[in-house]
């Protein structure tokens, strides 16, 4: 229950930080709550750590003309104290409770939850469904990808060994709209069984855009595109979304695993797409 | 380096340089090198929250963090908060309503209701419950120190009770 030794790097710029990771087996080290587990156990083993966290341009929060920038440092308990963050997307202050607990929010990271990529996390449900883009930072320069492109698999991204995650942009929506978050874990503070995000603009009384976010019911964080479509177009109405239910559990195919089987997950599906989509509706429609 | 790193460090109040191994997590460094037994060692994994330390005045894990990390900090840890002679009001409290029985995970809550009683509403017992969520008493004795907490924001938030 100790780590194997290692060598550790701690790197003050990011052009240090990407030299650093030039290196066989190394591994970026930010808030650790996911690593440094998977090290006691010797689950991982890296030779080289490289510790990000004083890198202080990694830890901002900006507003830009049409987004905000999340920097890769941010921690779970920043952003949800974030009145940036909460004016333009107050679902994340929503979401941020459900990630883990006080202590583990006040350390673990934004980037390191999207690179640790658990299918059923927070952060890569909302930068699914805010279609925000994840920026990537190697030694042939920065490059941008978005939430399908870079969530792969379970706990599997497309990011190399040699980069790193410097933050996260997530553009405003065009037009006012309504956003909910819900999810059901056994304990509070556990991986979500199934989760849901849902953005809603309504205008003349009909949706404008929609969009729901799934997690924990698929490989990785999914949108419900086929509700979506369905729904675009149509009166504002908690009929509508009913109607469309059905739709929000088409093509997806969770696993059974210890926490819930694959029936009970797909059965949480369009309850927690109700709740999120009719709450999100009424928020656009004030 | 693999060899051993310089940190330099305040603990309770104490200032600390000391030589670690990298792969020395801070909780044995708190415990073996400083002798502060205080802080606990569960699980190892950052699931049973006995080893809550506070960090710059927030709760943190020890086990899932580096000694090497814990350089430049102000760490506070559960001999900071009060002497035998004198408790902290947290650890009054716990006294007060039974909030502990075989007293291994008592560090650990210590530490997250101190930073929890600074950070957050706590408006009801649902909240309360919600935010000790990461510490597990094997005891079992929840109701106990839900109330002892409760006590406590009452004070905070100048609330009578009968």
């Amino acid at each position: 229950m100790k780590p194997a030794p290692f060598e550790y790097v701690r790197p003050e710029t990011l052009a240090e930080a990407v030299t650093a990771l030039d290196h066989e087996d190394a591994k970026i080290i930010a808030g650790g709550q996911s690593l440094l587990p998977m090290m006691n156990f010797r689950l991982a083993q890296p030779e080289r750590l490289v510790d990000i966290n004083r890198i202080v341009e990694l830890g901002q929060i900006e507003k830009t003309e049409s987004g905000i920038r999340i920097g890769a440092l941010v921690r779970h308990a920043e952003a949800a104290r974030s009145d940036l963050l909460a004016d333009h997307f107050p679902i994340i202050r929503e979401a941020m409770p459900h990630v883990a607990h006080v202590a583990i929010r006040n350390r673990g990271t934004i980037a390191g939850s999207l690179c640790h990529a658990d299918p059923a996390a927070e952060w890569p449900l909302l930068v699914t469904l805010l279609e925000g883009e994840i920026e990537i930072l190697g030694g042939n320069g920065p490059r941008k990808a978005k939430p399908a492109e870079f969530f792969l698999a379970p706990l599997v991204t497309d990011i190399e060994e040699t980069e790193l995650v410097t933050g996260i942009y997530l553009p405003l929506p065009d037009a006012p709209c309504g956003m909910a978050f819900d999810e059901v874990a056994q304990r509070a503070g556990d991986f979500a069984v199934v989760a849901a995000g849902a953005l809603v603009c309504v205008k003349g009384g009909q949706f404008a855009e929609v969009r729901l976010g799934l997690g924990g019911v698929f490989d990785t964080s999914v949108r419900g595109s086929a509700l979506e479509k369905a729904l675009t177009g149509k009166p504002a109405t908690t009929e509508a979304i009913d109607s469309a239910l059905p739709l929000a559990v088409e093509d997806l195919e969770p696993n059974d695993d210890l926490h819930a089987s694959a029936a009970y997950r797909l059965s949480l599906v369009p309850v927690l797409a109700r709740r999120v989509l009719t709450r999100a509706m009424k928020v656009a429609a004030t | 380096m693999t060899g051993k790193t310089h940190i330099y460090l305040t603990v309770n109040g104490e200032t600390f340089d000391a030589c670690v191994e990298p792969r020395m997590l801070a909780a044995d460094f708190l415990r073996d090198e400083l002798g502060l037994t205080g802080t606990h060692v569960g699980c190892e994994h950052g699931v049973c929250g006995t080893c809550t330390i506070t960090l710059n005045g927030v709760s943190a894990r020890s086990c899932l963090m580096l000694a090497v990390q814990l350089d430049g900090m102000d760490v506070q840890t559960v001999e900071g908060l009060g002497t035998m002679r004198k408790m902290h009001r947290i650890q009054e409290a716990f006294r007060e309503h039974h909030a502990l029985q075989c007293g291994f995970c008592t560090p650990g809550f210590l530490m997250t209701v101190h930073d929890i009683l600074n950070t957050m509403p706590l408006r009801d017992d649902d909240e309360i419950r919600d935010a000790l969520s990461g510490n597990i008493c094997r005891c079992t004795g929840y109701e106990h120190i839900v109330k002892a907490v409760r006590t406590l924001v009452n004070e905070r938030d100048g609330v009578q009770t009968p």
